[in-house]
């Protein structure tokens, strides 16, 4: 009865400053743990490689080249909020990508063929989230079938490789606004547009609300009058619109658009958004945080190549910082669940 | 100050009928209340207070009834069609987002907005106005988890006036607070009250019933009994027309207390400094042949702990455990099991009863675990066994292929103690058996463990009802703080001693 005894009333003593940051802001925790590892990473690579590594050079092709994960990892961060899984945005990136370099071979005007990309990704989210939430699928195996669908549309389109010579797309690659030796793309700019919408989006609008809640307890949001239903199908559209999107971001960083793209991303993303301080059990977790995670993901590779290692260390470390993580994430919860 | 009949009615139901597969739920109900009256549901579980609540606040679809709210009738297909209307729920479990804020909690789909996104300063202020007017004083900031059921609770009912809700329906709201936040939420109901908001109260506890109502309406097994001001209906009438037959008073069941029990030879259980770190600290606890121990103390004393320690559900770290006389490892639920130690957990939703099985399957479940699951137990045995149980319980409905999720909590408790006792245990763990469960379920389970008891079954038993554990056992230990105090001869106290006990016992000296 001790918790009850402090819990009624006006606390006695005022909370400590710490107190009062933890009781607030516990979920930041593992977003936190991120960044703290992404800088272990740049000064552990920066002393490793003697002040190689951290260069604007570098640091600016760090978003330039993830910028398609972290277009998918932002719509991840919607679904795995809600406590589901998107296993079909890999495959979404290559339907969209191989869909938009068949059409604009084809002559179609770009201002066509762009949304007709991201309306297509978007048509697969719909279809997930339709599955989820009115004929009760478990995400996984809605998504799986996402992940068949869109590959299996992605071979329709095209069997091999299509180049993109439409200026307007090849722009979004080729131009460099500079700053000093810094240097962005428009497909980072897409990125990380994506990634303030979304931000924006979660933490400012009620819709945003409502997947949080959903993550808490979904019987919970439905019995406070939250439209649930809507929100959550709404996140796997999002989920798939990125995909779409992260397709032509890809599309244009690599001038092709190719039916074999993106086989595995979809694990990549998620093991971002997880890396991000995301609990897959839904309900805590911050965009921001995703975009970390795909940092550090994008940091580790990097160094291995820099290294000139294996690209199977990749995965291990990937491997092992994603169970870091997960272990992390179950003692904060365990915690904060512990202190009722 | 009881609403008077003049003041038209908020919420009229008219001969609401529900049908579930193979029960009749509710059967042509009446229900009335009006503004600014609080109004009891009783019942027995089973009674359809809970599917009437549902009803009411569009959970479930009425096959035949008509419900107006304000004089105009509605149907209701979800729980926000109800709040729109102005009917707000606060459920025993609190259905809140324990990820959010206190504050988010309160103000969730409403939060004031500005510039096309939420104004966050402005809806912190808003919810802190709500939270002043009802007294509670907490950080709005804070993350909702790590408050109490009982300060979850009250959010709750801050977030329905928010919703400037005029119904404000409580199900079970005190089952899990004590004497003083009880208190507490009763001081908010009447504030409510007053500002003429009709609140629909359900409890089992009578003594709040008749402290808090204007009203009590009595249901019976899906029916109308009536519908009484409360002055006109003294408990024995009410809980007479709850169980549709006079009661056999509770003071008048057998004590089993009293019974003699021979302690020379080896204890079933013995536990000897039995403790985790953070969890419990090492406790000693006997239990001889046919004896019922009790176990007493506050909510979040160590009861539960102790006994999870004891069926090996949580991993002791310090202490040995001894059965019939040789030492015994249990480190797992699988080794009590082969012990024949049995535990029904207080937890009856989420530890206990299997909701989307059938009440047969769901007792067959503990039999055939035990005799392992390649050997089936024959169709016959199995039929037997479950009728037997149905029968001795009084399993309400008597189907054996009901879901066990569409039965009432006192029902499903039944189930669950079937389930343990078709597993013939020598040790039979009780946690809480009777928590939230009505009069004549309460009755039918203790005088079950009277009886088995007296045949030689050991059992343990918790509960927060001290009338209850003196009633049921030779010896109570004590517990506070994580921290066996002592242990008490149930023949040389009464209730004001234990509760003395719990309180003051070893004060200032360890124990």
């Amino acid at each position: 009865m001790t918790a009850m005894a402090t819990g009624t009333g006006t606390r006695a003593a005022g909370p400590s400053f710490l107190q009062t940051f933890v009781s607030r802001h516990g979920s930041m925790m593992p977003t936190f743990a991120a960044v703290a590892i992404l800088l272990v990473l740049f000064v552990g690579a920066e002393i490793f490689l003697r002040g190689d590594f951290i260069t604007p050079r570098n640091i600016s092709a760090l978003l330039l080249d993830n910028a398609y994960l972290l277009v998918l990892a932002v719509g991840m961060t919607f679904v795995i909020l809600t406590g589901g899984i998107d296993l079909s945005v890999g495959s979404v990136m290559a339907f969209s990508g191989i869909l938009g370099a068949r059409l604009l071979a084809e002559g179609t005007p770009a201002f066509v063929a762009v949304p007709a990309m991201l309306l297509g990704g978007a048509a697969i989210g719909l279809m997930i989230g339709i599955l989820v939430q009115y004929f009760n699928v478990q995400p996984f195996i809605a998504s799986l079938a996402g992940l068949f669908l869109g590959r299996g549309l992605a071979y329709v389109v095209s069997l091999s490789s299509i180049k993109v010579e439409e200026p307007g797309i090849l722009w979004l690659q080729s131009t460099r606004i500079r700053l000093g030796d810094w240097y962005i793309t428009p497909t980072g700019l897409i990125a990380l547009g994506a990634v303030a919408i979304a931000a924006f989006v979660l933490h400012l609008t009620r819709f945003g609300r409502t997947i949080y809640a959903i993550g808490g307890s979904e019987q919970s949001a439905r019995l406070m009058g939250l439209r649930t239903a809507r929100a959550k199908v709404m996140a796997y559209v999002i989920s798939g619109l990125c995909g779409g999107l992260a397709g032509l971001v890809l599309t244009a960083y690599s001038g092709a658009g190719y039916p074999r793209n993106g086989i595995g991303t979809e694990l990549d993303a998620i093991a971002a958004v997880v890396i991000g301080g995301t609990i897959l059990t839904g309900g805590r977790g911050y965009v921001i945080g995703s975009m970390i995670g795909v940092f550090v993901y994008g940091t580790i590779k990097t160094i291995i190549s820099f290294m000139g290692a294996e690209q199977s260390w990749m995965q291990i470390i990937v491997g092992a910082l994603l169970l870091l993580f997960i272990v992390v994430q179950r003692a904060i919860v365990a915690r904060s669940e512990g202190r009722r | 100050m009881p609403a008077d009949n003049e003041v038209p009615p908020i919420v009229e139901m008219r001969g609401i009928t529900i049908r579930f597969p193979g029960v009749l739920a509710l059967d042509d109900v009446d229900f009335t209340l009006r503004p600014g009256e609080v109004h009891s549901l009783m019942g027995e579980n089973g009674a359809g207070k809970s599917t009437l609540i549902k009803a009411l606040t569009g959970v479930y679809a009425i096959d035949s009834g008509t419900i107006r709210v304000a004089g105009e009738q509605r149907t209701f297909h979800s729980a926000s069609d109800a709040q729109e209307a102005g009917i707000s729920t606060v459920y025993q479990e609190v259905n809140l987002c324990g990820n959010l804020t206190v504050a988010e909690n309160v103000m969730l789909g409403h939060e004031p907005r500005k510039g096309g996104g939420i104004d966050w300063r402005a809806t912190q202020r808003e919810a802190a106005r709500h939270m002043e007017s009802l007294g509670l004083a907490i950080d709005p900031r804070s993350m909702l988890a790590s408050h109490s059921i009982a300060i979850q609770q009250l959010v709750a009912i801050i977030r329905a006036m928010v919703l400037e809700a005029k119904v404000l329906i409580l199900d079970e709201p005190t089952s899990s607070l004590d004497r003083g936040e009880v208190e507490q939420l009763f001081d908010v109901i009447r504030d409510l009250r007053s500002q003429g908001v009709a609140i629909l109260f359900v409890s089992h506890f009578l003594d709040q019933v008749y402290e808090i109502s204007d009203r009590i309406t009595v249901l019976r097994n899906g029916a109308l009994v009536g519908e009484h001001p409360v002055e006109e209906l003294p408990r024995d009438a009410l809980v007479t027309k709850m169980i549709g037959r006079e009661l056999e008073d509770l003071a008048t069941l057998e004590k089993s207390s009293h019974r003699a029990i021979d302690r020379t030879g080896a204890p079933v259980v013995r536990a000897e400094g039995l403790g985790r770190r953070g969890v419990l600290e090492p406790a000693d606890l006997d239990v001889y042949e046919g004896e019922v121990v009790g176990i007493a103390g506050l909510l979040g004393s160590g009861r539960t702990e102790l006994v999870r320690l004891l069926y090996g559900a949580d991993r002791p770290d310090a202490g040995r455990l001894e059965v019939r006389g040789a030492p015994a490892k249990v480190h797992s639920p699988r080794h009590a099991i082969d012990h024949r130690i049995a535990f029904s957990s207080e937890n009856r939703r989420e530890e206990g009863v299997v909701a989307d099985l059938t009440v047969a399957e769901n007792i067959v479940l503990g039999m055939q675990a035990r005799q392992g699951w390649m050997r089936k137990v024959p169709r016959k045995d199995q039929d037997a066994v479950v009728a037997e149980y149905i029968e001795a319980l009084g399993v309400r409905p008597a189907n054996p292929h009901a879901l066990v999720g569409n039965l009432s909590g006192g029902n499903q408790q039944k189930v669950l103690l079937a389930r343990w006792l078709a597993t013939a245990p020598e040790l039979l763990i009780l946690d809480e058996p009777t928590r939230g469960i009505d009069v004549g379920a309460k009755a039918d389970i203790q005088k079950k463990v009277s009886e088995l008891s007296s045949q030689g079954l050991s059992v343990i038993f918790i509960s927060s009802e001290l009338e209850e554990v003196l009633r049921l056992a030779q010896r109570v230990a004590v517990m506070r703080d994580r921290r066996k105090i002592g242990e008490l001869d149930s023949t040389q106290v009464d209730l004001d001693g234990l509760i003395d006990y719990i309180a003051n016992a070893g004060e200032g000296s360890a124990a």
